[in-house]
């Protein structure tokens, strides 16, 4: 099963700020186990959201476009890891491993990817045959 | 809200943590079954304690003190033993261990973690032990998969896992397999042998179609990861990024092989949309790698590299089959099997008319190895209708079914048998040409080329 390990902004992500060389090497190392134990299959940092836009629609009306920066650093996406693990217990033991600042909060969350079988009995042939057909949509850039 | 049951996390630490802990206290132990045996020590001490004091902020350095004070006290034991034995003045049977435990325990901290890790893969997949006792013994001491998962991925019983690996740590203490990486003379046979077990792991997994039984699929997923740090432990080697490279590729196809009601797909009728782009990126790069490192590619790079041309493919019509038909011939030029020439046969086929394909298919109908197998029949079934032989198609279709081991691939022959009947039937009433048909080429493509 496959986890994607969300890194939340903070002030300094949306200004910007690099993180401390020590951070930096740490986080290095730590990627480096990711990479080791065969548990990443990808991962990125992501800029601050002034380098990025919304896209948002209301009631069925055209989408209109909203340039960065957004205002609740919280709830923003700062960086992503996907990681191929055996349970939700070692997405959070690999997730609990990451290096922290020495100050300051970090938080991480954890969330799992759908495979399609999640569905379960639930999702009869149609269910999921329009899913797929809408995820090759999507897929189709 | 915080984990009240410790259970699924202790299990976690136990997956990130067994394979380094069992390789470091196999290099000084000289004996993996032992090592085996206090790490499960230090893993018991942990489901004791833990859920009581909680999980300590480093796991695995908790269980690595537990299991190394096993160990050394073990080590005590012995050398109390063999002093004993000197002043009795009959030690020549005693096999000293030649390290003090305090040298010991300083060799375990030492970050040769890498090397042990190897090592410990070199001895699970030795060749003294027989292939169900590799298979067994890296998903155990490598996976850190418990003898029941490893039962239910290979749907055997758990007492025949179990009896596999204590009969494996068996013969190699008894071997005398010493815990080191293999002299570079011997380096390639052994590597070929790693590999293989990791293949075969994979496509344990992989022939499972259905969802029946979610530890098959999760074999896929631990043998690519095997493979994953065996290319971090083997950097150099080409054919380990070869091997992991047809792994990604072949796993991207697994949410397509299946329809929505439980039946495979075929390679040429999968929605390639439900391809996983990751894990093809993955593969392509993992091929880059190999192919930078050597030339000619060697047997899993170039299976790899047929997997690519189908990755690469955005429709069916795409597919470069004049490219897939040669790098089949370099194939079967490297490791020479029928399987090999039955792949070839369906690339010719598609390249350059079914005609071509049943020519070289005729050629393999003696083969002994594949008498008792349902690919030759299904595949030279498939050319006579596509030529609009419909009649002979029909007794071949018929003839795979009865071989096939797998119930829903004998459905699907066993309509293909009577399609082809009825369209013979139509054909001597009307004149009607038959349609075209795909083939199983995803299945046939994943057999093992060597063996």
């Amino acid at each position: 099963m496959r986890f994607m390990v969300l890194v939340k902004s903070d002030a300094d992500t949306e200004a910007g700020v690099l993180p401390s060389e020590e951070l930096l090497t740490a986080m290095g190392r730590y990627n480096e186990e990711l990479v080791a134990a065969g548990v990443l299959l990808a991962g990125e940092g992501l800029q601050a959201s002034q380098n990025g836009a919304r896209v948002q629609w209301n009631d069925g009306a055209a989408p209109t476009v909203v340039d960065g920066p957004f205002a609740e650093a919280k709830e923003l996406v700062a960086g992503f890891w996907i990681l191929q693990v055996k349970s939700k217990a070692e997405a959070i033991e690999w997730a609990k491993r990451c290096p922290a600042p020495e100050q300051g909060e970090q938080v991480l969350e954890v969330r799992q990817i759908f495979e399609m079988d999640d569905f379960g009995d639930a999702a009869t042939p149609e269910v999921r045959e329009s899913a797929e057909a809408l995820r090759s949509k999507t897929e189709k850039k | 809200m915080t984990a009240s049951d410790p259970r699924p996390a202790i299990d976690a630490v136990w997956r990130t943590e067994s394979a380094r802990l069992i390789a470091g206290l196999a290099r000084f132990l000289h004996d993996v079954g032992l090592a085996e045996e206090f790490a499960q020590d230090a893993l018991v001490a942990a489901l004791e304690q833990w859920p009581e004091t909680g999980i300590p902020r480093n796991p695995g350095a908790w269980l690595t003190t537990i299991a190394k004070r096993r160990a050394i006290d073990h080590l005590r034991r012995r050398e109390r033993f063999a002093a004993n034995l000197v002043e009795l003045g009959r030690n020549q049977g005693v096999d000293g261990v030649g390290t003090a435990p305090d040298a010991a325990s300083e060799q375990l901290d030492s970050d040769d973690i890498q090397d042990d890790l190897l090592r410990l893969v070199f001895v699970s997949c030795h060749p003294v032990l027989s292939t169900d006792a590799r298979v067994a013994l890296t998903l155990r001491l490598l996976g850190g998969l418990t003898t029941e998962e490893i039962a239910r991925g290979f749907l055997v019983p758990e007492s025949t896992v179990a009896q596999r690996i204590v009969r494996a740590k068996r013969t190699l203490t008894k071997a005398g397999v010493p815990f080191e990486v293999p002299a570079p003379a011997d380096r390639p046979a052994r590597i070929a042998s790693v590999l293989s077990v990791i293949y075969l792991i994979f496509n344990e997994g992989y022939a499972a179609t259905s969802g029946e039984d979610w530890m098959r699929p999760a074999l896929c997923e631990e043998a690519l990861r095997l493979g994953r740090v065996l290319a971090g432990l083997l950097p150099e080697d080409a054919e380990v990024h070869g091997l992991v490279a047809l792994m990604e590729i072949q796993a991207s196809r697994m949410r397509a092989r299946t329809s929505p009601t439980g039946d495979p797909v075929l390679l040429l009728d999968q929605n390639r949309a439900r391809w996983d782009r990751l894990l093809i990126n993955r593969g392509l790069a993992a091929l880059e790698r190999s192919e930078a490192l050597a030339h000619p590619r060697g047997p899993y790079a170039m299976q790899a590299a047929i997997a690519a041309c189908h990755a690469r493919a955005r429709t069916a019509e795409e597919t470069d089959w004049i490219r897939i038909a040669a790098l089949y011939q370099a194939l079967a030029l490297q490791t020479p099997s029928p399987v090999v020439e039955l792949n070839r046969a369906v690339a010719l086929s598609m390249a350059f008319g079914p005609a071509v394909g049943l020519e070289l298919v005729d050629t393999l109908t003696g083969e002994p190895s594949l008498a008792a197998h349902h690919l030759l029949p299904s595949l030279r079934g498939d050319l006579l209708r596509r030529l609009g032989r419909d009649s002979e198609a029909a007794t071949e279709f018929a003839r795979a079914a009865t071989l096939t081991k797998n119930a829903r691939e004998r459905a699907l022959l066993a309509e293909r048998a009577a399609a082809c009947e009825a369209a013979a039937h139509r054909m001597q009433r009307t004149g009607a040409a038959a349609e075209p048909s795909a083939m199983d080429l995803d299945s046939a493509a994943r057999r093992p080329v060597t063996g």
